[in-house]
Protein backbone atom coordinates (compact mmCIF):
# COMPACT_ATOMS: atom_id res chain seq x y z
CA UNK A 1 0.00 0.00 0.00
CA UNK A 2 1.34 3.39 -0.93
CA UNK A 3 1.37 6.03 1.78
CA UNK A 4 -0.40 9.14 0.45
CA UNK A 5 0.98 12.68 0.32
CA UNK A 6 4.63 11.84 0.99
CA UNK A 7 5.72 14.26 -1.72
CA UNK A 8 2.77 16.28 -2.97
CA UNK A 9 0.71 18.51 -0.71
CA UNK A 10 -2.66 17.50 0.71
CA UNK A 11 -5.26 19.84 -0.77
CA UNK A 12 -6.86 20.70 2.58
CA UNK A 13 -3.67 21.38 4.60
CA UNK A 14 -1.42 22.57 1.81
CA UNK A 15 1.35 20.40 3.28
CA UNK A 16 2.69 16.92 2.67
CA UNK A 17 1.71 14.75 5.62
CA UNK A 18 5.06 14.24 7.32
CA UNK A 19 5.68 17.99 7.37
CA UNK A 20 2.50 18.62 9.36
CA UNK A 21 3.26 15.57 11.49
CA UNK A 22 6.72 16.74 12.51
CA UNK A 23 5.45 20.23 13.40
CA UNK A 24 2.74 18.75 15.61
CA UNK A 25 5.40 16.57 17.23
CA UNK A 26 7.67 19.59 17.73
CA UNK A 27 4.72 21.42 19.33
CA UNK A 28 4.51 18.61 21.91
CA UNK A 29 8.29 18.85 22.37
CA UNK A 30 7.99 22.56 23.12
CA UNK A 31 5.56 21.66 25.89
CA UNK A 32 7.88 18.92 27.22
CA UNK A 33 10.95 21.15 27.42
CA UNK A 34 8.77 24.14 28.35
CA UNK A 35 7.63 22.30 31.47
CA UNK A 36 11.21 21.47 32.42
CA UNK A 37 12.45 25.01 31.81
CA UNK A 38 9.49 26.22 33.85
CA UNK A 39 10.69 23.97 36.71
CA UNK A 40 14.21 25.38 36.28
CA UNK A 41 12.95 28.98 36.46
CA UNK A 42 10.94 28.46 39.63
CA UNK A 43 13.57 26.35 41.40
CA UNK A 44 16.14 29.00 40.64
CA UNK A 45 13.91 31.90 41.72
CA UNK A 46 13.05 29.98 44.89
CA UNK A 47 16.63 29.15 45.87
CA UNK A 48 18.21 31.11 48.69
CA UNK A 49 21.28 33.28 47.96
CA UNK A 50 24.38 31.10 47.56
CA UNK A 51 22.47 27.84 47.09
CA UNK A 52 22.37 27.98 43.26
CA UNK A 53 25.86 26.88 42.12
CA UNK A 54 27.61 29.10 39.58
CA UNK A 55 30.75 28.32 37.60
CA UNK A 56 30.76 24.57 38.24
CA UNK A 57 30.59 23.54 34.58
CA UNK A 58 33.39 23.66 32.03
CA UNK A 59 32.56 26.67 29.81
CA UNK A 60 35.11 26.00 27.00
CA UNK A 61 33.87 22.41 26.66
CA UNK A 62 30.25 23.60 26.63
CA UNK A 63 31.17 26.19 23.99
CA UNK A 64 32.86 23.48 21.91
CA UNK A 65 29.71 21.36 22.08
CA UNK A 66 27.64 24.39 21.05
CA UNK A 67 29.89 24.88 18.00
CA UNK A 68 29.52 21.18 17.16
CA UNK A 69 25.72 21.40 17.23
CA UNK A 70 25.67 24.62 15.16
CA UNK A 71 27.99 23.02 12.59
CA UNK A 72 25.72 19.98 12.42
CA UNK A 73 22.68 22.22 11.88
CA UNK A 74 24.44 23.77 8.87
CA UNK A 75 25.53 20.42 7.42
CA UNK A 76 22.11 18.80 7.78
CA UNK A 77 20.47 21.60 5.83
CA UNK A 78 23.24 21.32 3.21
CA UNK A 79 22.49 17.59 2.97
CA UNK A 80 18.87 18.49 2.26
CA UNK A 81 19.89 21.05 -0.40
CA UNK A 82 22.15 18.40 -1.98
CA UNK A 83 19.14 16.08 -2.35
CA UNK A 84 17.00 18.88 -3.78
CA UNK A 85 19.59 19.45 -6.53
CA UNK A 86 20.00 15.66 -6.88
CA UNK A 87 23.63 15.42 -5.82
CA UNK A 88 23.70 12.16 -3.88
CA UNK A 89 27.45 12.17 -3.26
CA UNK A 90 27.31 15.52 -1.47
CA UNK A 91 24.23 14.40 0.43
CA UNK A 92 26.20 11.43 1.78
CA UNK A 93 29.10 13.71 2.64
CA UNK A 94 27.10 16.34 4.55
CA UNK A 95 24.88 13.79 6.27
CA UNK A 96 28.00 11.85 7.29
CA UNK A 97 29.47 15.01 8.85
CA UNK A 98 26.16 15.65 10.67
CA UNK A 99 26.21 12.14 12.13
CA UNK A 100 29.82 12.56 13.27
CA UNK A 101 28.96 15.89 14.93
CA UNK A 102 26.06 14.26 16.81
CA UNK A 103 28.28 11.43 17.98
CA UNK A 104 31.03 13.87 19.02
CA UNK A 105 28.52 15.86 21.08
CA UNK A 106 27.41 12.72 22.93
CA UNK A 107 30.96 11.47 23.45
CA UNK A 108 32.00 14.77 25.04
CA UNK A 109 28.93 14.74 27.27
CA UNK A 110 29.11 11.12 28.37
CA UNK A 111 32.84 10.52 28.61
CA UNK A 112 34.04 13.88 29.89
CA UNK A 113 31.39 16.23 31.27
CA UNK A 114 29.15 13.85 33.23
CA UNK A 115 31.98 11.69 34.73
CA UNK A 116 33.76 14.84 35.94
CA UNK A 117 30.67 15.79 37.92
CA UNK A 118 30.36 12.35 39.49
CA UNK A 119 33.91 12.69 40.90
CA UNK A 120 33.47 16.16 42.36
CA UNK A 121 32.24 16.52 45.92
CA UNK A 122 30.26 19.22 47.68
CA UNK A 123 29.54 19.77 51.38
CA UNK A 124 26.78 22.22 52.33
CA UNK A 125 27.46 23.81 55.70
CA UNK A 126 24.65 24.48 58.18
CA UNK A 127 23.79 28.17 58.35
CA UNK A 128 24.71 28.51 62.03
CA UNK A 129 28.14 26.92 61.37
CA UNK A 130 29.14 29.06 58.38
CA UNK A 131 31.20 31.43 60.59
CA UNK A 132 33.31 28.51 61.84
CA UNK A 133 34.56 27.89 58.29
CA UNK A 134 34.91 31.51 57.21
CA UNK A 135 38.68 31.09 56.71
CA UNK A 136 37.75 28.88 53.75
CA UNK A 137 34.45 30.48 52.70
CA UNK A 138 35.42 34.15 52.95
CA UNK A 139 31.86 35.29 53.56
CA UNK A 140 32.80 38.44 55.49
CA UNK A 141 34.73 39.59 52.43
CA UNK A 142 31.86 38.63 50.12
CA UNK A 143 29.30 40.44 52.28
CA UNK A 144 31.39 43.63 52.12
CA UNK A 145 31.52 43.36 48.32
CA UNK A 146 27.77 42.66 48.02
CA UNK A 147 28.33 39.12 46.70
CA UNK A 148 26.22 36.08 47.47
CA UNK A 149 27.58 33.98 50.36
CA UNK A 150 29.41 30.69 49.90
CA UNK A 151 27.49 27.95 51.70
CA UNK A 152 29.24 24.91 50.22
CA UNK A 153 32.82 23.65 50.30
CA UNK A 154 33.70 21.73 47.13
CA UNK A 155 36.59 19.54 45.99
CA UNK A 156 37.45 15.84 46.23
CA UNK A 157 36.42 13.62 49.11
CA UNK A 158 39.70 12.69 50.82
CA UNK A 159 38.66 10.89 53.99
CA UNK A 160 35.52 10.30 56.01
CA UNK A 161 34.61 8.98 59.42
CA UNK A 162 31.56 9.03 61.70
CA UNK A 163 32.66 12.41 63.10
CA UNK A 164 34.01 14.30 60.12
CA UNK A 165 34.67 14.57 56.38
CA UNK A 166 38.00 15.64 54.94
CA UNK A 167 37.91 17.38 51.58
CA UNK A 168 40.74 18.31 49.24
CA UNK A 169 39.28 21.66 48.35
CA UNK A 170 38.98 23.61 45.10
CA UNK A 171 41.32 26.58 44.69
CA UNK A 172 38.90 29.36 45.86
CA UNK A 173 38.72 27.84 49.36
CA UNK A 174 42.48 28.18 49.84
CA UNK A 175 42.39 31.94 49.24
CA UNK A 176 38.70 32.91 49.55
CA UNK A 177 39.20 36.68 49.67
CA UNK A 178 41.22 36.78 46.44
CA UNK A 179 39.36 38.99 43.92
CA UNK A 180 39.89 36.49 41.10
CA UNK A 181 37.56 34.09 42.88
CA UNK A 182 34.74 36.61 43.31
CA UNK A 183 33.01 35.63 40.06
CA UNK A 184 32.52 32.31 38.20
CA UNK A 185 35.60 31.18 36.26
CA UNK A 186 35.98 30.43 32.53
CA UNK A 187 37.83 27.19 33.27
CA UNK A 188 36.77 25.09 36.29
CA UNK A 189 38.81 25.60 39.45
CA UNK A 190 41.54 23.05 40.10
CA UNK A 191 41.46 20.81 43.15
CA UNK A 192 44.32 21.65 45.50
CA UNK A 193 46.18 19.55 48.08
CA UNK A 194 44.77 21.67 50.90
CA UNK A 195 42.62 19.46 53.12
CA UNK A 196 39.70 20.92 55.09
CA UNK A 197 38.19 18.94 57.94
CA UNK A 198 34.44 19.44 58.35
CA UNK A 199 32.59 18.11 61.39
CA UNK A 200 29.50 16.08 60.50
CA UNK A 201 27.55 18.10 63.08
CA UNK A 202 28.13 21.18 60.89
CA UNK A 203 26.99 19.55 57.64
CA UNK A 204 23.57 20.23 56.17
CA UNK A 205 24.03 17.67 53.38
CA UNK A 206 26.85 16.39 51.19
CA UNK A 207 27.56 14.30 48.11
CA UNK A 208 28.97 14.19 44.59
CA UNK A 209 27.65 16.50 41.88
CA UNK A 210 24.79 14.11 41.05
CA UNK A 211 21.09 15.01 40.62
CA UNK A 212 20.40 14.74 44.37
CA UNK A 213 23.16 17.25 45.15
CA UNK A 214 20.93 20.28 44.53
CA UNK A 215 18.00 21.56 42.43
CA UNK A 216 20.66 22.93 40.05
CA UNK A 217 22.14 19.52 39.27
CA UNK A 218 18.69 17.87 39.33
CA UNK A 219 17.52 20.17 36.53
CA UNK A 220 20.93 20.07 34.79
CA UNK A 221 20.98 16.28 34.49
CA UNK A 222 17.26 16.08 33.71
CA UNK A 223 17.31 18.64 30.88
CA UNK A 224 20.73 17.79 29.41
CA UNK A 225 19.96 14.05 29.75
CA UNK A 226 16.68 14.42 27.89
CA UNK A 227 18.40 16.63 25.33
CA UNK A 228 21.13 14.00 24.92
CA UNK A 229 18.47 11.34 24.27
CA UNK A 230 17.09 13.59 21.53
CA UNK A 231 20.57 13.89 20.00
CA UNK A 232 20.88 10.10 20.10
CA UNK A 233 17.45 9.70 18.46
CA UNK A 234 18.43 12.17 15.74
CA UNK A 235 21.70 10.34 15.06
CA UNK A 236 19.86 7.00 14.74
CA UNK A 237 17.38 8.48 12.24
CA UNK A 238 20.19 10.12 10.26
CA UNK A 239 22.08 6.82 10.17
CA UNK A 240 18.98 5.09 8.80
CA UNK A 241 18.68 7.72 6.05
CA UNK A 242 22.42 7.59 5.34
CA UNK A 243 22.80 3.81 5.09
CA UNK A 244 21.71 1.79 1.99
CA UNK A 245 18.01 2.34 2.80
CA UNK A 246 18.55 5.98 1.83
CA UNK A 247 20.29 5.02 -1.41
CA UNK A 248 17.48 2.71 -2.48
CA UNK A 249 14.83 5.35 -1.79
CA UNK A 250 16.91 7.90 -3.70
CA UNK A 251 16.85 5.63 -6.76
CA UNK A 252 13.06 5.18 -6.71
CA UNK A 253 11.92 8.59 -5.40
CA UNK A 254 14.58 11.19 -4.59
CA UNK A 255 12.05 13.85 -3.57
CA UNK A 256 10.62 11.49 -0.95
CA UNK A 257 14.11 11.05 0.53
CA UNK A 258 14.60 14.84 0.46
CA UNK A 259 11.34 15.26 2.40
CA UNK A 260 12.38 12.63 4.95
CA UNK A 261 15.69 14.44 5.44
CA UNK A 262 13.83 17.74 5.81
CA UNK A 263 11.61 16.28 8.53
CA UNK A 264 14.57 14.74 10.37
CA UNK A 265 16.42 18.04 9.90
CA UNK A 266 13.55 20.01 11.47
CA UNK A 267 13.81 17.75 14.52
CA UNK A 268 17.58 18.28 14.59
CA UNK A 269 17.23 22.07 14.41
CA UNK A 270 14.80 21.91 17.33
CA UNK A 271 17.40 19.97 19.33
CA UNK A 272 19.92 22.69 18.45
CA UNK A 273 17.40 25.36 19.45
CA UNK A 274 16.92 23.79 22.90
CA UNK A 275 20.70 23.71 23.41
CA UNK A 276 20.90 27.42 22.54
CA UNK A 277 18.99 28.07 25.80
CA UNK A 278 20.51 25.22 27.85
CA UNK A 279 24.06 26.45 27.28
CA UNK A 280 23.78 29.98 28.74
CA UNK A 281 21.30 29.00 31.49
CA UNK A 282 23.44 26.22 32.97
CA UNK A 283 26.99 27.13 31.94
CA UNK A 284 27.09 30.91 32.02
CA UNK A 285 24.34 32.73 33.90
CA UNK B 1 -2.70 9.97 -3.91
CA UNK B 2 0.80 11.22 -4.58
CA UNK B 3 2.69 10.09 -7.61
CA UNK B 4 6.03 8.52 -6.88
CA UNK B 5 8.04 11.06 -8.86
CA UNK B 6 6.02 14.12 -8.10
CA UNK B 7 8.17 17.20 -7.43
CA UNK B 8 7.22 20.66 -6.32
CA UNK B 9 6.43 22.56 -9.47
CA UNK B 10 7.45 25.95 -8.14
CA UNK B 11 10.58 24.72 -6.39
CA UNK B 12 13.63 26.96 -6.86
CA UNK B 13 15.78 23.82 -6.80
CA UNK B 14 16.66 22.25 -10.15
CA UNK B 15 18.53 19.00 -10.63
CA UNK B 16 22.16 19.75 -11.38
CA UNK B 17 22.26 23.14 -9.61
CA UNK B 18 25.39 23.82 -7.56
CA UNK B 19 24.74 23.41 -3.82
CA UNK B 20 26.46 26.72 -3.08
CA UNK B 21 23.89 28.46 -5.27
CA UNK B 22 21.20 27.66 -2.67
CA UNK B 23 23.11 27.48 0.59
CA UNK B 24 24.36 31.05 1.07
CA UNK B 25 21.74 31.95 3.76
CA UNK B 26 22.62 28.82 5.73
CA UNK B 27 26.33 29.69 5.80
CA UNK B 28 25.51 33.26 6.86
CA UNK B 29 23.24 32.10 9.70
CA UNK B 30 25.80 29.48 10.74
CA UNK B 31 28.42 32.26 10.94
CA UNK B 32 26.05 34.47 12.94
CA UNK B 33 25.41 31.62 15.39
CA UNK B 34 29.15 31.02 15.87
CA UNK B 35 29.82 34.74 16.47
CA UNK B 36 26.89 35.16 18.85
CA UNK B 37 27.92 32.06 20.81
CA UNK B 38 31.30 33.68 21.43
CA UNK B 39 29.47 36.91 22.30
CA UNK B 40 27.23 35.07 24.79
CA UNK B 41 30.28 33.67 26.57
CA UNK B 42 32.10 37.03 26.52
CA UNK B 43 29.24 39.13 27.92
CA UNK B 44 28.55 36.63 30.68
CA UNK B 45 31.89 37.75 32.17
CA UNK B 46 30.92 41.44 32.00
CA UNK B 47 29.05 42.70 35.05
CA UNK B 48 25.98 44.70 33.95
CA UNK B 49 25.10 45.99 37.41
CA UNK B 50 23.13 43.01 38.66
CA UNK B 51 22.95 39.29 38.04
CA UNK B 52 19.37 39.71 36.80
CA UNK B 53 20.61 42.13 34.11
CA UNK B 54 23.23 39.61 33.00
CA UNK B 55 20.56 36.89 32.76
CA UNK B 56 18.24 39.17 30.76
CA UNK B 57 20.99 40.13 28.29
CA UNK B 58 22.21 36.53 27.96
CA UNK B 59 18.68 35.30 27.25
CA UNK B 60 18.10 38.12 24.74
CA UNK B 61 21.15 36.96 22.75
CA UNK B 62 19.99 33.32 23.02
CA UNK B 63 16.52 34.33 21.78
CA UNK B 64 18.04 36.07 18.77
CA UNK B 65 20.06 32.93 17.95
CA UNK B 66 16.95 30.77 18.35
CA UNK B 67 15.00 33.10 16.04
CA UNK B 68 17.74 32.74 13.38
CA UNK B 69 17.56 28.93 13.60
CA UNK B 70 13.75 28.93 13.43
CA UNK B 71 13.48 31.45 10.59
CA UNK B 72 16.24 30.20 8.27
CA UNK B 73 17.18 26.62 9.16
CA UNK B 74 13.57 25.61 9.92
CA UNK B 75 12.21 27.76 7.08
CA UNK B 76 9.67 29.53 9.28
CA UNK B 77 10.28 32.72 7.31
CA UNK B 78 8.20 31.23 4.48
CA UNK B 79 5.97 28.43 5.73
CA UNK B 80 2.37 27.45 5.11
CA UNK B 81 -0.34 29.10 7.22
CA UNK B 82 -1.27 25.91 9.08
CA UNK B 83 2.24 25.64 10.57
CA UNK B 84 1.90 29.15 12.04
CA UNK B 85 -1.52 28.23 13.46
CA UNK B 86 0.00 25.17 15.16
CA UNK B 87 2.86 27.28 16.54
CA UNK B 88 0.48 29.99 17.75
CA UNK B 89 -1.36 27.49 19.95
CA UNK B 90 1.96 25.98 21.05
CA UNK B 91 3.09 29.36 22.34
CA UNK B 92 -0.25 29.91 24.10
CA UNK B 93 0.00 26.55 25.90
CA UNK B 94 3.70 27.01 26.75
CA UNK B 95 3.01 30.43 28.31
CA UNK B 96 0.05 28.93 30.19
CA UNK B 97 2.34 26.19 31.52
CA UNK B 98 4.71 28.76 33.05
CA UNK B 99 1.84 31.00 34.19
CA UNK B 100 0.04 28.17 36.01
CA UNK B 101 3.26 27.14 37.75
CA UNK B 102 3.72 30.73 38.86
CA UNK B 103 0.12 30.92 40.08
CA UNK B 104 0.66 27.78 42.17
CA UNK B 105 2.96 29.85 44.41
CA UNK B 106 -0.08 31.91 45.39
CA UNK B 107 -2.08 28.81 46.35
CA UNK B 108 0.31 26.39 48.12
CA UNK B 109 -0.84 23.11 49.61
CA UNK B 110 -0.93 23.29 53.45
CA UNK B 111 1.72 21.18 55.12
CA UNK B 112 4.19 21.30 52.23
CA UNK B 113 7.60 22.92 52.30
CA UNK B 114 6.44 25.90 50.24
CA UNK B 115 3.43 26.64 52.40
CA UNK B 116 4.39 29.93 54.03
CA UNK B 117 1.62 31.86 55.81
Amino acid sequence: MEIPYTVSARPDTGLWNAKLGIWLFLASEVMLFGGLFSAYIFLRIGSEPGYWPLGVLNVPVGTLNTFVLIASSVTVVLAWVALKVRNFFQYKLFMGITILCGILFLVVKLTYEYPQKFHHYGVFIKKDALGKYDAFLGNNHRREKGLEPRVEITGKLYQESDEYLKIKVDAPFTDPTNHKYDFPPLFPHKVTDTVVKIDRADIQHHGVFAPKHSPYFATYFCITGLHGLHVLGGVIVFLYLWLPCGASLYKTNPEHLANRVEVAGLFWHFVDLVWIFVFPLFYLL
Amino acid sequence: MSSTHDTAQHSPYKAGDAILQHSRPYFIVGGILFVFTVLTVAISYVHFGSHAANIAIGLAVASFKAACVAAIFMHLNHEKRLIYVVLFFTVIFAVACVYLTWKSFADPIPGTQHFVR
